[in-house]
């Protein structure tokens, strides 16, 4: 088992706007350490400058940070103190840039073959020709890289960036680049790429879905600090602080097990309730399921006679005025926050410790795939 | 016409273009990549052939290398002759004075190469060399050869400096520039007259060449 161990501390030279888009810049200070042994992905999740991209850089040898140290096992990627910093080129980091960063006078072959070096022609033909195969890039090989289309360019990238079977995987927002439907469509595609390569990973981004859908574990960034890491579930179940919990939103997020698939309509175990949504992946996978506050009903009988899918029982745990509504808690053996007006809210004349139904329309439900 | 005078006007041109080359990519890559502090500071003094007369270089270049000197004693002991007035005195000035000419295009040219291909490349194990022979190099040549080709001109009719460390020997130091005023003051107005036109042609047509490999360079 590898440990990554990380303990950094970076400024912001007042630039002269030459490499990095220079936004109002905190001190970056952070520190973690990580077994990364077993192929695994951690996303760094956090609102742009806060500081995620450059933890990265400073992984990839990119940035230098003032202080602290970056060890990976045995070696020393970075000491400050003894004036250590081993250029990008030492480290044996695959890097997938936001914008994809290819070559435009190299074909994509060429694109790809870029990190070959100490390799017999042979073994290099070898791994072009299966890396083309594994990212679907058979008959683009002598294309440059403006023919392709996002999403290909993409594959492009990754296959480039791991064509030298790096030791760690960093992506930089890897989604962002795309428009919307092609970016749900890539996220997939990612996912299954990532698991097929096995190479531990680092992503950033500032879309919860991708720690939802990528993420073993998640790590959430604010100003320049990390807020929270742990397992994806931990820090979307349970977010330490209230910025925590703004940046994984305050609807819930639900984790669990895809048990059946009936014409589109899933059936999905979470906490011992049974929850139907439009399924995101087959019988037997793992989905993230997010319920916005809003779209959750609170009754105090079950209802009859409706067109609702999901009502479960639940006791009430909290209450929370916000303007014309209140913020309610729920446990129905996962945690629910609802959203009902006040009004409402005074006809149930319920109380923390009460029974009631909670009701969600499944079209309401958005599902997302996980591993 | 003086073929001795344009024979040497080449190689002189020549020469110099070829150490620019070898000083100049070097120099002008580490000024377009560096964060360092003083880099306006070696900016300054690669630039300053484009303001300063060519007399005042030539003054402090015989200044410096004089036999009494350092400079000039050490070049002596070395290589058993004087800078001044010798082929190699005048290469050395017309290397200094053209620098600019070479460096400027090549950083400004270095400097529009996306900087995120230059990190992929160092990412994808290429040292910091290997990037520049295989991604920067590949994506600004035409700069490189619009500095190549400006310094070359410029070397060609350069007079200045030339005159003040070479002054004026025939086959060692005459280029066609003092060829051409040695004529006038000869009032042999048609040899005058026949270089002229030698040197404006040749100035033309870099031009154009220059300008369309700038074109080139924008649309890449």
């Amino acid at each position: 088992m590898t440990l990554l161990d990380v303990d950094i501390e970076f400024r912001y030279r007042p630039s002269r706007g030459s490499d990095h888009p220079s936004r109002e810049s905190p001190t970056i200070a952070c520190r973690w350490q990580d077994p990364v042994g077993d192929p695994r992905v951690t996303v760094f999740l956090g609102a742009s400058g806060s500081g995620k991209t450059t933890v990265l850089r400073c992984l990839a040898g990119l940035e230098r940070p003032q202080r602290g140290h970056v060890a990976f096992g045995d070696l020393v990627w970075f000491n400050a103190a003894q004036g250590v910093h081993l250029p990008p080129d030492r480290r044996d980091v695959g890097m997938l840039f936001q914008d994809y960063a290819l070559f435009p006078h190299l074909t994509i072959e060429q694109n790809v073959a870029f990190g070959a070096r100490h390799m017999s022609r042979n073994v290099v033909m070898e791994r072009i020709a299966e890396l083309l195969d594994v990212f679907r890039l058979r008959g683009l090989e002598r294309r440059v890289p403006r023919q392709l289309s996002g999403g290909q360019q993409q594959r492009v990238a990754l296959a480039r960036a791991v064509f030298r079977r790096p030791k760690l995987l960093l992506l930089d927002e890897p989604l962002s680049a795309l428009d919307r439907p092609t970016g749900e469509e890539v996220r997939e595609e990612l996912r299954a790429l990532i698991h097929a390569l096995a190479i531990p990973t680092y992503i950033v981004s500032h879309d919860r879905s991708d720690a939802l859908t990528l993420a073993d574990r998640t790590v959430l960034f604010d100003e320049g600090r990390i807020l929270q890491s742990g397992t994806t579930q931990e820090v979307f179940d349970e977010p330490a602080t209230p910025a925590a919990a703004r940046l994984v939103g305050v609807d819930t997020i639900l984790l669990g097990q895809i048990t059946a698939v009936d014409n589109g309509l899933a059936r999905i175990v979470v906490g011992g309730q049974e929850i139907r949504a439009e399924a995101p992946a087959p019988a037997g996978h793992e989905a993230a399921l997010c319920i916005r506050a809003e779209d959750v009903a609170i009754a105090r009988h079950d209802v009859v006679d409706s067109s609702v899918m999901n009502q479960w029982r639940a006791v009430v745990r909290s209450e929370m005025p916000e303007g014309p509504f209140v913020r309610v808690g729920l446990d129905c053996g996962f945690r629910l926050s609802a959203l009902v007006t006040r009004d409402g809210w005074q006809r149930l004349a319920l109380k923390p410790g009460d029974a009631a139904w909670a009701i969600v329309k499944a079209a309401t439900i958005r599902a997302l795939p996980r591993n | 016409m003086d073929w001795i005078a344009v024979k040497l006007t080449v190689q002189l041109a020549a020469l110099t273009t070829l150490i620019l080359a070898i000083v100049g990519l070097p120099l002008a890559y580490w000024l377009a990549t560096t964060k360092r502090r003083w880099r306006p500071v070696v900016d300054a003094a690669v630039a300053v052939p484009l303001l300063l007369p060519p007399t005042v270089l030539g003054f402090y270049f015989l200044m410096s290398t004089g036999p009494n000197t350092m400079a000039g004693r050490l070049y002596e002991r070395v290589f058993d002759g004087t800078l001044p007035f010798s082929f190699a005195g005048i290469l050395i000035a017309s290397v200094l004075y053209n620098l600019p000419f070479a460096v400027r295009p090549f950083a400004s040219g270095f400097a529009a190469v996306d900087r995120r291909l230059i990190e992929a490349a160092r990412c994808l194990g290429a040292s910091g060399p290997h990037t520049f022979l295989r991604v920067v190099l590949p994506l600004s040549w035409p700069a490189v050869l619009a500095g190549l080709v400006l310094a070359f001109a410029h070397t060609v009719g350069e007079f200045g400096v030339v005159l003040m460390v070479g002054g004026n020997i025939p086959g060692i130091t005459r280029t066609i520039s003092l060829a051409i005023y040695d004529d006038v003051q000869a009032l042999d107005y048609a040899a005058a007259n026949e270089a002229s036109a030698l040197l404006l042609i040749f100035a033309v047509i870099v031009l154009m060449a220059t300008y369309s490999l700038q074109r080139r360079t924008l649309s890449l």
